[in-house]
């Protein structure tokens, strides 16, 4: 059952663009105009600076407008069975008020995507993700009590992240926050209404998700940007966001790979353990959407897998192509995600490498073209393979973190 | 403690019962469960009204192959034929009949050109089943080609038919995705004959003589004829039940078990391998393989719990299509049935009446939108004639199939059904004058009541409609092509498998190398 909301029963010719909860409330920052469009809504590439906005996240606290995540609400007596043939790690063994990164997985053992899973009680669930996936969740439901809804435009969100994230939502009355460890989730209460928040992001830093009706959302910003002001609290926007998961190692769906739902050309699909993602498959849970796919393909062996990249100089390497040797006879893989990282002030990419290569003992090369005044440069680095996360400081996991 | 068993077969129709005697005789134990009382599945004798025996589903024998028959000593184990090589008479209302055998044609109706093309239909039908025969008969090739074995079936297909010559290749090929009215057209002249023929594509399916995919499922037909050792269309003594006992003797004598009034309820996976079945008593039965003759949907999306299968793989069963059209009229006369233009004599052919392929169209129209046809067509047999055993003496029994009669799970189901057997009755005294006043007893079991009681999804004959898309390796959907479902120690046997449907066993033998080339 798909639960129509207002926005839905509008015929798709009158439905614009639309705008999330908080775009009143934040949209005398918006300085450069630089719009984008995510799942129907208009978002951010940056409010003014990238680099500023960046550097929030890593020095202060950061604000990102969740609310185009589409979110899916399933309950039902079969709600843990249901979850746990679909993802591919063990729902079991998350308990209520706990949050899981999980991916899910077509019949070929192939990615649909990833996402959190929320669990709020034994049969209430909640999917996040950033890619619409209905019709993947109902054909899944064949044969379970179930009922799944689309609370994409019912919900609005807002990621909060940095080293000061938790000091400002203390200071907002949320009592006790710095108690919520990393994926747990609480409820606290903001005027007599609910909001929920996980400590979980998309940074790799400190920080939290808050989760509000729609219709309080313009509440929950003015509260939070009047207790992160003192601290230099700002919106900050995708190109901002990018940087900070790359560095945190963090895959991007339409980036590193493409949903195999939507992939057309051969040998595009991936696997979990080609993104380098076996911790989250548990092959001994029983039985999962892929599972035996997955066992016939870890004994056949990966033929490339995601990995980080160190670069040589300080290009950034954007889709650029690896090589085995200098004179690029033999391509062995490609740039996904490229970045300069401010932090590390080293050369970072996530590429995929084909066997053995990605082992890391071989040399490699990255191909890079440099765009110099109206010129076209071609240069070759020298890369490595490099541990992932590239940057993971304490404070992303220290409970209860630092008071500032 | 329990007895465990090497293999299971769910379901105790004729291809059920194939496999065990198959398995059985390769040295393994065996256990069949068959839920009704009755063994045989679809094919089965049962009384409708007192001392009037019909088969209840399947009424005729023409497609089991001659070597499964000899295999398993079908003759030892009691079959025999009350009629063999059945003429078709296409009935009409003024009573010019046509009567097809073999290849010829013959009647009123009949011009000197259509009886020429009629045999040189026959040839090129005949022609182009044989070159498709190993595939309506074989395991049905993986579409890969990744090893030699695959690759090799693939092209020993593609060169049978391209040692038809290049003339008749290009034909094949041209006509296999065709429908059969075109076809039809293209050959003859005479209405009357056009209908009797298209009947034979169509029985028991879904779709009309004008939807793709009908040329094929004629030539399905006439490559049933071939392999049946010359028995044409037969009318087994004592009813079709006479089959399934025949292969209850032999798959006993191989040392299979059978059990009836044994309705599993649950198909045990542990460990991601078949480990048993459950019943409806709560009994536990353990077995290294269970091999399913019920049909895909049941198997999957009730007897199996959805937890050890594949969202994609769910969906693709959930979609097959299902939806029986053919429903059965069961008739008890007070007399022999005096049909127009047919001597009493006559009585023991295979009587059609579809006057026309426009007809056959008309009847299947309604049926589409779930209504009942006003003027159905029919193949109807007079099993007494030819067998006195199944009904009282000097009484009769009718055996008819009703093409195309919607699957009705409506709230007016009872009165809809007693609607329509007056319909149908009506039909038959326009081509049988007084044979309604003859009736002493009349049983219609439409789809639906096809699936209560031989527990086949939507009541379809072929489990899944048989169609160029669920054919060979999409049939019934490429992951169970060749009988192995995705989890271990299960297989399917049934009609929805391929080669598909009607009496003939092939599925069920083919399910039963696969199940011992798969080992345990």
């Amino acid at each position: 059952m798909i639960a129509d909301t207002q926005n839905n029963q509008r015929p798709l010719t009158e439905r614009p663009i639309l705008e999330t909860p908080f775009f009143e409330s934040y949209k005398h920052l918006i300085q450069n105009d630089r719009y984008q469009e995510w799942s129907g809504y208009t978002t951010l590439e940056s409010f003014a600076c990238e680099g500023q906005e960046y550097f929030a996240v890593r020095n202060t606290c950061g604000v990102y407008d969740l609310c185009p995540m589409i979110k899916y609400d399933i309950s039902g007596p079969d709600a843990e069975r249901y979850m746990n043939r679909l993802v591919t790690r063990d729902v079991r063994k998350v308990v209520p008020k706990r949050v899981a990164y999980s991916l899910w997985c077509d019949d070929n053992g192939h990615v649909i995507e990833d996402g959190t899973v929320f669990r709020f009680s034994a049969n209430q669930f909640r999917l996040c993700c950033a890619e619409r996936q209905i019709d993947w969740l109902m054909d899944s439901a064949i044969g379970y009590d179930v009922a799944i809804s689309d609370v994409t435009e019912d919900i609005a969100g807002l990621a909060v992240q940095g080293p000061i994230s938790c000091t400002i939502l203390k200071k907002m009355g949320f009592a006790g926050i710095e108690a919520l460890k990393p994926f747990q989730l609480q409820h606290f209460s903001l005027d007599g209404c609910e909001v929920m928040v996980s400590r979980t992001g998309f940074t790799g830093d400190l920080g939290y998700e808050l989760w509000i009706g729609a219709e309080r959302a313009k509440k929950l910003w003015e509260s939070l940007f009047a207790a992160g002001q003192p601290y230099g609290i700002r919106m900050i926007g995708s190109t901002a966001l990018d940087m900070l998961r790359i560095e945190a190692g963090l895959m991007q769906v339409g980036d590193e790979f493409m949903s195999c739902l939507q992939t057309v050309r051969l040998g595009r699909d991936r696997t979990p353990f080609e993104l380098g993602l076996d911790w989250l498959v548990d092959l001994e849970k029983g039985h999962f959407n892929g599972r035996r796919a997955l066992l016939a393909a870890r004994t056949k062996g990966l033929k490339r897998k995601l990995v980080g990249l160190d670069i040589d100089w300080n290009k950034q390497a954007d889709g650029a192509l690896i090589y085995s040797s200098e004179d690029a006879k033999r391509q062995i893989g490609e740039v996904t995600s490229a970045l300069w990282s401010p932090t590390l002030k080293q050369n970072i990419a996530l590429a995929f490498i084909d066997a053995p290569w990605f082992e890391g003992e071989q040399e490699m090369w990255a191909e890079i073209y440099l765009h110099r005044e109206c010129m076209w440069e071609r240069k070759m680095f020298r890369c490595r393979v490099t541990r992932k996360p590239f940057y993971s400081p304490e404070r992303r996991t220290l409970t209860p973190p630092n008071d500032m | 403690m329990a007895q465990r068993y090497q293999n299971i077969v769910i379901g105790g129709g004729h291809n059920g019962l194939t496999c065990a005697a198959g398995l059985a005789r390769a040295g393994q134990s065996v256990l069949v469960l068959e839920a009704a009382e009755d063994i045989g599945g679809a094919a089965r004798t049962r009384e409708f009204a007192p001392g009037a025996r019909v088969s209840a589903c399947a009424h005729l024998l023409h497609a089991m192959p001659a070597d499964l028959a000899v295999e398993l000593d079908l003759a030892g184990n009691g079959l025999d034929y009350a009629a063999q090589d059945m003429r078709t008479v296409s009935l009409s209302e003024s009573g010019e009949t046509i009567v097809l055998h073999g290849s010829t044609a013959q009647g009123k109706a009949v011009s000197e050109a259509d009886a020429a093309a009629y045999a040189r239909f026959n040839e090129d039908m005949q022609r182009f089943a044989k070159a498709l025969r190993p595939v309506f008969e074989d395991i049905a090739p993986e579409l890969s080609i990744e090893t030699w074995r695959q690759r090799l079936t693939l092209l020993g297909l593609g060169l049978r038919v391209r040692r038809l010559g290049r003339f008749h290749m290009r034909e094949l090929l041209r006509i296999i995705g065709m429908n059969l009215y075109d076809l039809l057209d293209e050959y003859f002249e005479s209405t009357q004959l056009k209908g009797a023929i298209a009947m034979d594509a169509l029985l028991g399916g879904e779709w009309g003589a004008r939807s793709m995919g009908s040329v094929l499922t004629y030539l399905y037909r006439v490559a049933g004829y071939q392999r049946n050792g010359g028995i044409g269309v037969a009318l087994p003594k004592g009813g079709m039940g006479a089959v399934s006992g025949a292969l209850v003797g032999a798959a006993r004598a191989a040392g299979a078990e059978i059990r009836t009034g044994a309705r599993v309820t649950q198909i045990l996976v542990e460990n991601d391998r078949a480990a048993g079945v459950e019943l409806d008593s709560g009994e536990r039965l353990d077995a290294d393989c269970v091999i399913s003759n019920a049909d895909p949907k049941q198997t999957f999306l009730k007897l199996v719990s959805v937890d050890h299968l594949d969202t994609g793989f769910v969906r693709q069963i959930k979609n097959l299509r299902s939806s029986g059209k053919a429903a059965k009229l069961h008739l008890l006369l007070e007399g022999a049935p005096r049909f127009k233009g047919v001597e009493e004599s006559g009585l023991g052919s295979r009587l059609i009446i579809a006057p026309g392929m426009d007809e056959i169209e008309l009847a299947f129209n309604p049926s589409k939108y779930r209504e009942y046809p006003a003027a159905p067509v029919l193949e109807i047999t007079v099993p007494s004639a030819s067998d006195s055993s199944l009904a009282p003496q000097g009484q009769h029994v009718v055996s008819a199939v009703v093409q195309y009669v919607p699957y009705d799970d409506s709230p007016d189901e009872d009165a809809n059904r007693a609607a329509f057997l007056e319909t149908v009755l009506d039909q038959l005294e326009r081509y049988a004058p007084g044979i309604r006043g003859q009736v002493l007893a009349a049983e219609l079991l439409t789809p639906r009541d096809i699936e209560r009681e031989f527990g086949i999804s939507g009541g379809h004959w072929h489990h899944v409609e048989l169609v160029f898309e669920s054919f060979l390796f999409n049939r019934p959907i490429p992951a169970l092509a060749q009988h192995q479902a995705p989890i271990a120690g299960l297989y399917l046997c049934g009609a929805g498998c391929h080669p598909g449907g009607n009496v003939m066993g092939i599925a069920g033998r083919n399910a039963a190398q696969q199940v011992l080339k798969g080992g345990h």
